[in-house]
């Protein structure tokens, strides 16, 4: 589990995480959604240390990971898994050496266990016979893929997702936020995504929060939003007039 | 005017000690280590190897041609064509300016290496990991040029004296002996030892300054060429200012 007390932070004068708290639960896809510049990205770096945070807690489990000295959180960070918007594959190595590589920094595993753990990770992910193509030579959801399987390498207990269908078809997004939600059950890990695609708040929301300009605005399950009366979240979830007749028919 | 420049010198100054105090810790890995500077000595060392060769052979053969040329009085002896080649390549050429040639080869290379593997988010990819990215990335680049670069150097300055030979031989603007005679006038060990530690240094310079800005670039394509065109510049100056500290300190 991951919990976040009153956390506060800005760049320079802009203010742009406002005393946020939360819980996000194991097993369970937890979902951000906020429009672009809402802070959604700032969060989910602050939760993994990318950035620090100006005040409040940031627990895993029984650890304060923000209060961790250097080399302890260095080592709760193998832990984590995260997958970025741009998929953030390692140009100069192959997918098997992308997959491959937390495995090689903080493993003594041989060649052979790490690419039998390679080899699971990628199978477990649907992408077989592309061990030996770079990051350029793969599509936009294949890149995605290759992230997980990197995400997942060690057997992580908490995974980030910032935006992970952003830029791929509709079909492949269902795929990858279907491949994230398996992957959440499956290994009981705590999962974090960030998204504004509503297709995904549907399909794997287990619990939704809606950040709206660096505050949390709103917090609840996927079919909630369907009966929310919070103007700011109806804004932003309905805003085309297909999910708005969408709406009027559920609510029916 | 002046303070406010000031005061952002100081601070890029002190990003860059930040960094390099990062860049020097225990590696993670020494086996991968050890891989990465095996590769990084074949893409900044020896992938330079041709350029440096071929600049330098023109280099050393102007350098005689220009040194015969003006060589006119009767009371100097010709065989100062091949001294002054010597010297030339020894002392300058062969350390500063390759290394200015190589502040834009390499240089450019690490800086937008970095820069782009900084903003497609690469590099927080490994911080997550609990990698060292400083460590990881500059680390071997640092030692693998200032070690080989070196021997870059001696290659300059001996095919550059292969240069002046060739223009030598070929024109017969003086005589062989006279050439070699000059090459072996007052030579001084010790030159060699300063120019490979002025190379040293330069190489330190180019790869640190480099990976510098590339890893702090930010932005977008056109902020890494920015990011590299800055850590040019900024390699070129600090190359002539440390030449000229090395060179009041060493000879």
């Amino acid at each position: 589990m991951i919990r976040i007390n009153h956390i506060n932070k800005s760049f320079a004068n802009t203010v742009v995480l406002h005393d946020i708290s939360a819980e996000f639960e194991p097993g369970k896809t937890n979902l951000t959604i906020g429009a672009s510049g809402s802070g959604k990205t700032v969060l989910l770096k602050t939760l993994v240390g990318l950035h620090e945070a100006d005040s409040g807690e940031i627990w895993y489990d029984d650890t304060l990971f923000n209060r961790l000295p250097f080399d302890q959180k260095k080592n709760m960070r193998k832990r984590i898994g995260m997958l970025f918007q741009g998929a953030a594959l390692f140009d100069f190595a192959t997918v098997e050496e992308n997959v491959m590589f937390p495995l090689t920094m903080f493993t003594d595993q041989s060649y052979a266990e790490k690419r039998e753990r390679v080899d699971f990770c990628l199978k477990r992910v649907n992408l077989i016979n592309a061990e030996k193509r770079y990051p350029a030579e793969l599509s936009g959801g294949m890149q995605k893929r290759v992230g997980i399987a990197r995400a997942i390498a060690l057997n992580p207990s908490y995974l980030f997702c910032d935006e992970p269908n952003s830029g791929l078809d509709p079909n492949t997004a269902i795929l990858i936020d279907n491949l994230i939600h398996e992957i959440t059950q499956e290994y009981h890990i705590t999962t974090i995504v960030n998204t504004h695609d509503m297709n995904s708040v549907m399909e794997i929301g287990d619990k939704v929060m809606f950040i709206h300009q660096g505050h949390k605005w709103w917090e609840g399950s996927s079919n909630d939003i369907l009966r929310s009366d919070n103007q700011e979240l109806n804004d932003f979830v309905f805003a085309s007039s297909m999910t708005k007749q969408f709406r009027a028919l559920s609510n029916k | 005017m002046c303070f406010p420049m000031f005061k952002s010198l100081l601070e890029l100054c002190g990003q860059y000690f930040i960094l390099m105090r990062k860049v020097f810790s225990r590696p993670d890995r020494m086996p991968v280590f050890w891989k990465q500077l095996l590769v990084e000595t074949e893409k900044l060392g020896m992938s330079s190897i041709a350029i440096v060769a071929i600049i330098s052979i023109f280099i050393g053969a102007v350098i005689a041609l220009q040194s015969s040329f003006n060589l006119e009085s009767p009371f100097i002896p010709k065989m100062y064509v091949g001294y002054m080649t010597r010297e030339t390549m020894v002392l300058e050429f062969s350390s500063t300016m390759v290394a200015l040639i190589l502040a834009g080869k390499i240089g450019s290379n690490i800086a937008s290496e970095i820069g782009s593997m900084r903003i497609t988010e690469q590099i927080d990819a490994m911080e997550i990991m609990g990698v060292n990215s400083a460590n990881y990335l500059i680390l071997p680049k640092i030692i693998a040029s200032t070690v080989f670069n070196p021997f870059l150097m001696l290659l300059s300055f001996i095919v550059g004296l292969f240069g002046g030979w060739l223009i030598v031989s070929l024109t017969g603007i003086i005589t062989l002996s006279q050439y070699f005679d000059g090459l072996q006038l007052d030579f001084k060990p010790h030159y060699i030892t300063y120019s490979m530690a002025k190379m040293a240094a330069f190489s330190f310079v180019i790869t640190s300054v480099a990976s510098f800005f590339g890893y702090h670039a930010y932005g977008g394509s056109l902020d890494v060429g920015r990011s590299s065109t800055r850590a040019i510049v900024a390699c070129c100056v600090i190359i002539l200012i440390v030449n000229l500290i090395l060179t009041q300190l060493l000879l």
